[in-house]
């Protein structure tokens, strides 16, 4: 097999610096958010008692989710042979640490004792499924640097294949175990025991269209061209997730409304929830599933290449559709009132039997983002201080 | 009605000197600390159960609730205003992010147009899904069924609130001052309703009970479940009581009388 | 962090060797100003503390962290290191003859928390001061009304 040549870039452009300083800008702007939230307390958040998990959670979910399926990329070419991606592992591994930091970022600092992380290291409750992820979190991460170390250090690349098997077998936990983190909440109609594979389906979708993204950028901003064949692919592949996803969405909401006394939640997302209709059909299913999908399908047919914008439309409505489906999954899903007395009409002082209100804060908006930002940080300077990118993408060496 | 006579006033005091003098004498059934401090009808399981002090929570024990619906007013929200005092929970006057403890709710069955009104707070379940997924193990159940929130070790995840069928739990959104000495709260933490455990503990009702006795509701009666001669136990073995969402299986310590779902 | 946490040490031992023998026979003398190097901490009701005050200095964070638990997850109360008590116990009066809470650079938990750059937030929670209410509405209620039914 021919040797991929691997550098560092640059990192004196001034787009690199450009970058460097707006991520930064967000990173710091989300750490203010943090200390004003903290200091006045959660209530000039969107969250109430009735809404717990907010903002925040949809960004930091959307992160780790992306986060293990970027890492399918470096998998896709060590455990599954298929040398086109070959250049690609090094960034997939890269970008997956980086996803999952922003997301843990986010998920401790909307707690509302961050201070308390160590209390959380020290006092652990293996039945919650919560502490389940801090493990598989934070395994993820060492499983991934490990894997990169295989792919990195050439005396160790003999053994890339069992760190690819275990990074794979390790994400699909991770996807799996947040998924559940709603999957066992029993009495919330919205949620069901499909949320752990169909979490699996939506991190392969999102972390490909973020590594294309990604990529796609990375290329263009250190002149590296990438092969219309590679891109074809990657294209093509993201179709097929995005079908995977929305076959995922049609089971979930039809088993759900199956389930006569089910059938009221799922009324509310699908016919008369307002903003969260509208999320679900425009966002989720529509921007984020058929469009895509057609665009994708219809303009390769044939044996056609794939342009690198048509990819990139396709990738960036992928990923408005992930964020229109997490928001209604997880606020659309508290939003709804819990049944105490099912078949009753309900009426306290606490929001019984009403439909709640969200109206996201700045605050969480500029913490969701400052996560991302984290993110972004890591790769850049990953990117600068190691060799994460190939020397090219062009065809002759990917088709190898 | 038991019609047993009891004797549960603990003058306010911190004098350690007092305190072992009244710890001393905590067994004893008949003394009075205070003209006026005597209390007929709805006690506590059995004198002789009170605990001792320096003794742990016994799993012997079972604390629950049987609340009569038919003698809930629905125009009447004493218990709340109890709670609210006993365990200093005034709000900012903002509902959304205010913490209810204990809530009057009415439900209005469309079939048959039969309205009532009843009190719900945390169920205190024998499986409790927040004890379940609490990450840090801050939710706990005590060896008497009381379930609470150790808000020493609670990180303010609210995980427990999503958890939670009954929404019985609340996130403290804001900073707290003047708090009661027996009931400490704190900004960032998940709280709910105790049992009134300060109380419960040096053998008194929960403050709601009390205030329902007081208003001549008679709608609440505290007791040990697991304590067969127990007034509660007797009658949940006599009449019919159901829980709220009985069908999740989380057996609830909270029962209800006529309650129409 | 570390700068922190050193200085404490620092400061504990210093006060583990410098402020017991002197606590032990004249214990007011803590309350002068005849000393530089000791905060003026305010003297708490009564004759003794709940164990003895050398004792005390060195080891209340472990007593109470462990009572703390014992209380909150087990049930046992009446032990003697419950904050409630200390707190009750060693109030100070401000000038306006009411205890002062944790606010007021007197209060005895700030007394060598400050000089020592301790922090704690027990207090964010927990009551810095006695109830001002006393018997008859706060503590003593079960008892007002009987029970009719
Ligand atoms: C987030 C709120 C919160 C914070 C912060 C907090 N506590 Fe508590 N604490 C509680 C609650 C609630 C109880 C239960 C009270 C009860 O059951 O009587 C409690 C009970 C206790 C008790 C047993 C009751 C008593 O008064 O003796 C002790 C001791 C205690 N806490 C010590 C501490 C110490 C020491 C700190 C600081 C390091 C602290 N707590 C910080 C909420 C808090
Ligand atoms: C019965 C009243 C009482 C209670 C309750 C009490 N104390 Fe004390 N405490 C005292 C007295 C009196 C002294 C001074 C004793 C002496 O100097 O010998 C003292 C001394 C101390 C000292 C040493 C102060 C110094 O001058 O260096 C500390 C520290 C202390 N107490 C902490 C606590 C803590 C923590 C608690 C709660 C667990 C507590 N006390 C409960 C009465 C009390
Ligand atoms: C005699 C001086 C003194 C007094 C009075 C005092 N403390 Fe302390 N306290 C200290 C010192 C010194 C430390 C630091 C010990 C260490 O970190 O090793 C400390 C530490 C603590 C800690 C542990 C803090 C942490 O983060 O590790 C708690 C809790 C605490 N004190 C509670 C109290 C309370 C409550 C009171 C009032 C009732 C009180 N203390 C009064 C000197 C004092």
């Amino acid at each position: 097999m021919k040797r991929i040549i691997f550098s560092e870039i640059d990192g004196r452009s001034t787009g690199f610096r450009g970058l460097a300083a707006v991520l930064g800008g967000f990173f710091l702007i989300g750490l203010a958010a943090v200390l004003y939230v903290e200091h006045a307390g959660h209530y000039v958040t969107g969250g109430s008692n009735q809404v717990v998990w907010g903002l925040p959670d949809v960004f930091a979910m959307f992160l780790i989710v992306s986060a293990s399926g970027v890492l399918n990329v470096a998998i896709i070419s060590s455990v599954f042979r298929k040398t086109p991606y070959r250049p690609l592992e090094r960034l997939s591994c890269l970008l997956a640490i980086a996803m999952l930091l922003g997301g843990l970022m986010i998920l401790v600092l909307d707690l509302g004792r961050p201070d308390r992380v160590i209390v959380a290291m020290l006092n652990r409750n293996f039945k919650s499924v919560f502490a389940w992820n801090f493990y598989l979190y934070t395994g993820f991460i060492a499983v991934v640097v490990l894997y990169l170390w295989m792919q990195m250090e050439r005396r160790m690349n003999r053994f890339i294949l069992a760190a690819g098997l275990l990074a794979f077998a390790w994400r699909i936990a991770l996807t799996t175990g947040s998924g559940s983190i709603y999957g066992v909440l029993v009495a919330r109609e919205a949620y069901s025991a499909i949320m752990g594979p169909m979490f699996v389906a939506m991190s392969f979708s999102f972390g490909l269209a973020v590594y294309i993204l990604v990529l796609l950028a990375a290329c263009k901003g250190i002149d590296r061209e990438i092969g219309a064949v590679l891109l074809r692919r990657l294209g093509r592949l993201l179709g097929i997730f995005i079908v995977a996803v929305l076959y995922f969405a049609t089971v979930q909401h039809l088993v759900n409304l199956y389930a006569a006394e089910h059938s009221g939640v799922e009324r509310f997302i699908l016919l008369d929830g307002g903003i969260y209709t509208l999320l679900f059909w425009g966002g989720q299913v529509i921007i984020g599933g058929l469009v895509p999908l057609a665009l994708i399908f219809i303009s390769s047919r044939g044996g056609a290449p794939l342009s690198g914008r048509t990819v990139a439309l396709a990738s960036v409505m992928v990923i408005v559709g992930a964020f229109s489906q997490l928001y209604v999954l997880i606020i659309g899903g508290q939003v709804y009132p819990l049944p105490l007395f099912p078949g009753m009409e309900v009426s306290s002082s606490f929001y019984d039997g009403v439909i709640n209100t969200y109206t996201p804060s700045l605050p969480e908006l500029a913490l969701g983002l400052g996560g991302v930002a984290l993110a972004g940080l890591v790769v850049l300077f990953g990117m600068k201080l190691l060799r994460f990118m190939p020397a090219t993408l062009a065809n002759a060496r990917t088709n190898t | 009605m038991s019609g047993k006579m009891k004797h549960t006033g603990i003058a306010a005091e911190f004098n350690p000197a007092r305190r072992k003098f009244l710890g001393a004498i905590a067994g004893v059934a008949s003394v009075t600390l205070a003209p006026g401090v005597i209390l007929y009808g709805i006690t506590r399981s059995g004198d002789a159960r009170a605990r001792k002090p320096g003794t742990a929570a016994s799993p012997d024990v079972r604390w629950g609730l049987l609340i009569d619906v038919n003698h809930c007013d629905s125009g009447c929200d004493k218990c709340v205003s109890a709670c609210v005092e006993e365990n200093g929970l005034q709000g900012h006057g903002r509902p959304a992010t205010d913490p209810q403890w204990i809530r009057k709710v009415k439900i209005h069955d469309p079939d048959t147009g039969l309205s009532q009104s009843l009190p719900v707070m945390c169920q205190h379940c024998a499986e409790p899904p927040c004890v379940d997924v609490c990450p840090t193990g801050a939710s706990f159940k005590r060896a008497d069924g009381i379930v609470l929130v150790d808000r020493h070790r609670c990180i303010g995840c609210r995980y427990c609130m999503m958890a939670c069928p009954y929404k019985a739990r609340s996130f403290v959104h804001e900073e707290i001052e003047d708090q009661k000495t027996y009931a400490p709260r704190g900004k960032g933490t998940v709280e709910a309703c105790t049992l009134c455990i300060h109380r419960v503990d040096s053998d008194r009702l929960p403050a709601c009970v009390e205030a329902c006795n007081d208003a001549g509701g008679g709608a609440m009666l505290f007791g040990d479940l697991k304590d067969p001669n127990s007034e509660i136990a007797r009658r949940v073995a006599r009449y019919a009581s159901q829980q709220i969402r009985g069908d999740l299986g989380l057996d609830p310590g909270v029962r209800y009388r006529n309650l129409s779902t | 962090m570390s700068l922190r946490r050193i200085f404490i040490v620092l400061v504990a031992v210093f006060m583990a060797w410098v402020v017991p023998g002197e606590a032990q026979t004249v214990p007011e003398k803590k309350i002068g100003n005849n000393s530089v190097l000791l905060p003026a901490i305010p003297r708490g009701q009564g004759d003794h503390c709940v164990a003895d005050a050398d004792f005390m200095r060195r080891n209340h964070m472990t007593m109470l962290m462990h009572q703390r638990d014992e209380t909150v997850r087990q049930g046992i109360r009446g032990k003697p290191f419950s904050l409630k008590e200390c707190v009750a116990c060693h109030a100070v009066e401000g000038p306006d003859a009411m205890p002062v809470t944790v606010a007021s650079p007197q209060h005895f938990c700030r007394a060598c928390h400050d000089y020592a750059a301790v922090s704690i937030d027990c207090f964010q929670c927990h009551a810095s001061r006695p109830d001002v209410v006393t018997d008859a509405g706060g503590q003593g209620g079960v008892v007002r009304g009987a029970a009719r039914e």
